[in-house]
């Protein structure tokens, strides 16, 4: 029975990790751009929202409420102002771009919020401790659902998007050619801003769950885009159930290693991530790159 | 009176000068063949009408409107269309995708995935295919009914043609000449002179990214058309422009 709460709780986990890897996976697959400051975007989110809480005494819902349309428009603020004009200048820019962003948000962070570490757990009430016991010792707790059915539900709907909207069509057409997509009248630069403030808006979501269910400081950041990067390589990257599935396996390696010795946790996680990039296909969902 | 008018265009590849002062005047209602050997600066051109490539010099004008400055996703809604070299489908679309993409952003007109569809019958059992596994004349219908789906007043064809069997060819073709019918301007770019010279009611001819013939298809001989094609008698050929 312990292996199966050890399942159920890998999976549980991997809901946040997917969470967290979605916009990076997105950006990835649009413009080819890997976003090194999505982690420590990830930790603004939180930051954001746990100022208002303490300023204000506001709900976190709440905050997360005003918070995630925020960062919605710093998305497409970072894409016009930053990434557009790196992308010009080919691949290795944006890279070296989004790189400096990422010291640039730790630094500010450190002197705004000072090194300090904070959560979000004590606000949130029942939704950190509560859960639920099945006879046998199966043990779901309550944020860990809320964190995953969230999971399903962002990564569902992009899906949905990606694939029934006209809006998320010209996506797709952008990311298999741009040059094509502009002579059908798909203007690439709204569409490229667009998917940067998705990608942006859900990892603020991911940071607040990792507010809420950790503790996060100005240097957060960096281990949250491992952990990112991670799930979106052993999904495959550009599809949403792809980015899911890599979560879910991302987040029961860690619990196997963690049940097996609470130090393997970690490395776990690592071990099936350099196993599924040394493996043939690179990716359990990989497919062409393209194909968003 | 003109829909499309290329004042001077220069358009280069880096170094390479591939457009040299072409000017080009095209009517409403026109079917033109744009005519020269490889290199000749011919898909450079439609690119440049398209405004997929920026030209060092000169202008473009549209129906009175100069839109040099105009990007190519504005173009569109303007009513140019192109059909490019390689056809360039999303190859993970579906065909019906593809087209209804293409339909998202065009000025209004009567172009429908279902009239596509009767242009190109072939396409119809093919609808909810992804794009990457049609065959060569399939993608070809599939790239001309996505530039339809723009409702065009102006489309310009880059070598239609090119990579297809005979006989996906002449049913390209068909379906052309029901379009030509429609009132539809055409710009088409060709290697296979008969057919260009069958179609079309004007033919352009370039080499090395100048104008070296211009004139009425049922005027023009083989012979002068051949001269001005391999550049054996340029100036006698009487360039215009």
């Amino acid at each position: 029975m312990t292996w199966v709460n050890v399942l159920l709780q890998g999976v549980l986990l991997g809901g946040f990790y997917a969470l967290l890897a979605c916009g990076l996976s997105l950006m990835f697959g649009v413009m080819r751009i890997i976003n090194l400051a999505h982690g420590d975007i990830a930790v603004v989110g939180a930051y954001l929202v746990w100022f208002l809480v303490n300023q204000t005494s506001m709900s976190p819902l709440l905050a997360a409420l005003i918070v995630l349309p925020v960062m919605w428009i710093a998305g497409y603020a970072i894409y016009i102002l930053l990434l557009e004009r790196s992308r010009r200048e080919g691949v290795l820019v944006p890279l070296l771009t989004t790189f400096g962003l990422a010291i640039v948000i730790e630094n500010v962070l450190l002197q705004v919020f000072s090194p300090d570490v904070h959560s979000l757990g004590s606000n949130t009430g029942g939704l950190t401790t509560a859960s639920v016991t099945f006879a046998g010792g199966l043990t779901i707790s309550a944020l860990g659902t809320v964190t995953f059915v969230t999971a399903v539900i962002v990564l569902a709907g992009l899906q949905l998007y990606l694939s029934r909207t006209n809006s998320g069509r010209e996506m797709r057409a952008t990311a298999q050619d741009p040059d094509a997509a502009q002579l059908v009248g798909i203007n690439a630069r709204a569409v490229y801003a667009r998917a940067t403030a998705i990608a942006v808006a859900v990892a603020a979501l991911g940071g607040i769950f990792l507010a809420i269910r950790s503790t996060f400081d100005p240097s957060t950041g960096p281990t949250q885009l491992i952990f990112a990067f991670e799930a979106v390589v052993i999904g495959g990257f550009g599809s949403p159930w792809g980015t899911l599935l890599g979560g879910v396996v991302l987040g029961v390696a860690q619990v196997l290693g963690e049940q097996i010795n609470p130090q393997y946790a970690i490395l776990f996680g690592h071990l099936v991530f350099l196993a599924v990039l040394s493996s043939p296909r690179g990716g359990i969902l990989a497919r062409r790159s393209g194909e968003a | 009176m003109s829909l499309l008018e290329v004042r001077s265009v220069d358009a280069n590849h880096g170094l390479l000068k591939a457009v040299r002062g072409v000017s080009i005047t095209i009517d409403d209602g026109e079917t033109r063949a744009l005519i020269g050997a490889n290199g000749a600066g011919k898909t450079t051109l439609l690119r440049v009408i398209a405004g997929a490539h920026r030209p060092a010099a000169g202008s473009v004008v549209f129906d009175g409107t100069d839109i040099t400055g105009v990007p190519a996703h504005q173009r569109v809604t303007l009513g140019i269309a192109l059909v490019p070299e390689g056809r360039r489908l999303f190859p993970g679309l579906t065909v019906e995708e593809n087209l209804r993409v293409a339909g998202a952003h065009r000025r209004g007109g009567p172009w429908t995935v279902d009239r596509v569809l009767d242009v190109f019958p072939i396409l119809r059992a093919r609808r909810k295919y992804r794009a990457a596994t049609l065959s060569g004349g399939e993608q070809q219908a599939t790239a001309i009914g996505r530039a339809l789906m723009c409702n065009p007043r102006l489309i310009l064809l880059d070598e239609v043609s090119l990579g297809l069997a005979p006989r996906a060819v002449a049913g390209v073709y068909e379906s052309l000449r029901t379009l030509i019918g429609s009132g539809t301007t055409v710009v088409l770019v060709e290697q296979d002179l008969s057919r260009a010279l069958s179609i079309a009611s004007r033919v352009t001819c370039l080499l090395h990214g100048e104008v070296v013939l211009e004139g009425a298809a049922a005027q023009l001989t083989r012979e002068q058309v051949t001269a001005a094609y391999f550049g054996t008698r340029r100036t006698a050929a009487g360039a215009t422009s």
